[in-house]
């Protein structure tokens, strides 16, 4: 989305530089800026020794709705998807009064990158996750909206996926009103905007999706029928092919169902692949650990098996013959 | 509270007017009348002058809307951003005016401690979400606009799918101008999907003026002309939101 200038140059502030709040009166050290969205740039911020998030904004009605959202999102028993919220004040600055609210900074590694050093494998495991949190959101009445890789945080050491830009959060029944054309159903022609728990698993899809593609792309002509295309080209998506495709068509009541595919395909691979002893699918994430290789290149079980017994031969077959070789060598 | 019906007429442009009237003081009638203008400049390869860019926010400002200029890639969003941002405005004026009759002064809700100001949203989000709509599109379809208009029509199809999500109903109707006849066309009348607009969109001729202002004009009588008619089947909490402005 487009920022105008007048918002960057109002909302700048320097790394050092202390926002006093008008109401409460607390005060936040400015560490370094984490990044600037359509409404509102978000600091690192430090104070009483602790880092936080703070959101500054020249639009107070934004705000002031995200801050709402943040708000409830507490309230959500056992959820940790989002950040927790703090405070909101007012910041006074050269006569104009900014909005700002302070929220828990998450700290980690954004989604793609993560799957990029540590390996497709952990697309599955922490897609996992995002279903559970998901599943606690939708049963609390709420859908997520604006699901995307850029707004997936995976945090460290414990590996968990939290999401850090709740605008999009909205009331089950009502419309949606922020979202990201590529992760939209709308968008595609595969559904409405209204919130349902099934607009989150459309873009729970879309993620898989993207994390195969480097890129993203554009809607040509028919919807579903670019999409089950791009599905089929990428041998690393054909294990989620059933899933993925129920989700796109918006076929799952919810998250949970979802789920049990997933982990129905994730320990599929596991069988599939012989030494992988610390792959779990039992929902205990932090403790499967990455394999480098990845065993997603078949689409099935038998096709895998033959494939390790014809290796097994080819390399009996190089060695004896290497020790004929050798035993010819001595003989002569 | 209760949720009226929000008006606005949404302006697709991508340059100057330069026939007939002044096309903000044709704004500034609609204003008058409770209904808000936005315009969206349209830009492709070429950039838009000074003096068009100046002429869209003088329009937007008197038709107290919202005016934004993007390239057409990002039209869809833009016309979405642009409406709902459009809809919370007026929402907000209306609310805003409550508040000084209750609080005195000239309190707006920027003077409310956060927490209040939270509850005082929650009110406008929810108006927001259940309130009618009537959205006129004035299109120009003049020589420079010709290439755009696939976009055009494509960011159209997203806006009201965007709008009937909603609870509250949302109506379209869509005019161009120049048309072949007069300064303006009416393309489609008031309807909640604006599908049909894939049919008659790409057979539009493109004329060389672009009568801005007297489109304003005329996109104004439709909205009367549909109130009046409306009028005789008596519709009370209508022009709740026009009262108030």
């Amino acid at each position: 989305m487009m920022m105008n200038n007048t918002l960057r140059n109002q909302c700048k502030l320097l790394p050092g530089s202390l926002v006093t709040g008008k109401w409460n009166k607390n005060q936040y050290k400015i560490i370094k800026e984490l990044g600037c969205g359509a409404n509102g740039i978000v600091y690192l911020v430090e104070s009483g020794n602790r880092h936080y998030a703070l959101k500054l904004s020249d639009n107070g009605t934004s705000i002031i709705s995200e801050m709402n959202i943040l708000k409830s999102f507490s309230k959500v028993q056992g959820s940790t998807l989002g950040p927790s919220f703090l405070e909101a004040d007012d910041f006074m600055k050269t006569g104009k009064q900014l909005p700002f609210y302070v929220m828990e900074y998450i700290h980690g590694h954004d989604f793609l990158r993560f799957i990029d050093k540590k390996g497709s494998s952990w697309i599955g495991v922490l897609m996992l996750q995002l279903l559970t949190s998901l599943s606690a959101l939708h049963s609390n009445g709420w859908v997520f909206g604006d699901l995307k890789p850029e707004n997936l945080i995976v945090t460290s050491p414990a590996y968990k996926v939290r999401c850090v830009d709740v605008g999009g959060t909205t009331l089950i029944g009502r419309s949606v009103k922020e979202f990201t054309e590529f992760f939209d159903r709308g968008y595609w022609g595969l559904g409405s905007r209204k919130a349902d728990p099934q607009y989150d698993l459309f873009a729970v899809a879309m993620i898989i999706i993207n994390s195969a593609y480097s890129g993203r792309f554009q809607k040509k002509g028919e919807g579903y029928k670019q999409l089950n295309d791009l599905i089929k080209q990428k041998k690393e998506l054909h294990p989620y092919r059933k899933m993925l495709d129920k989700a796109l068509r918006g076929q799952y009541d919810s998250a949970i169902q979802m789920r049990e595919d997933l982990v129905t395909v994730l320990s599929k691979q596991n069988h599939s692949r012989k030494k992988g002893p610390n792959q779990t699918a039992t929902g205990q994430q932090q403790t499967v650990q990455p394999s480098t290789r990845q065993a997603r290149r078949s689409q099935n079980q038998s096709k895998k098996k033959s494939g390790g017994f014809f290796e097994t031969f080819l390399l009996v077959a190089i060695i004896s013959m290497l020790y004929v070789l050798y035993i010819y060598e001595q003989l002569l | 509270m209760k949720a009226g019906t929000l008006r606005q007429i949404l302006l697709i442009t991508d340059g100057c007017s330069n026939h007939g009237e002044e096309p903000s003081a044709m704004a500034e009638l609609a204003r008058e009348q409770g209904i808000t203008i936005n315009v969206i400049g349209v830009m492709e390869n070429d950039v838009i002058d000074e003096k068009g860019l100046k002429e869209i926010e003088k329009i937007a400002g008197s038709g107290g809307g919202v005016s934004q200029v993007v390239y057409s890639q990002q039209l869809s969003q833009t016309v979405q951003m642009v409406t709902q941002k459009a809809m919370t405005q007026t929402i907000q004026g209306v609310i805003n005016r409550e508040l000084q009759q209750i609080l005195g002064d000239s309190k707006t809700m920027e003077d409310l401690p956060p927490d209040k100001r939270g509850e005082v949203m929650e009110v406008v989000d929810e108006l927001g979400e259940t309130s009618k709509l009537e959205v006129l599109i004035l299109v120009d379809t003049s020589a420079s606009m010709k290439h755009k208009l696939p976009t055009v029509k494509d960011s159209l199809l997203d806006l009201s799918l965007s709008m009937n999500a909603r609870m509250g109903d949302s109506r379209f109707s869509v005019f161009v101008f120049p048309g072949k006849r007069n300064d303006v066309e009416k393309l489609l009348d008031w309807t909640p999907n604006l599908e049909a607009l894939t049919a008659t969109f790409p057979k539009l001729s493109t004329g060389g003026l672009t009568p801005t202002g007297p489109a304003i004009r005329e996109a104004l009588t439709h909205f009367n002309k549909k109130r009046s008619l409306r009028g005789l089947l008596s519709h009370d909490d209508e022009q709740y939101f026009e009262e108030s402005m």
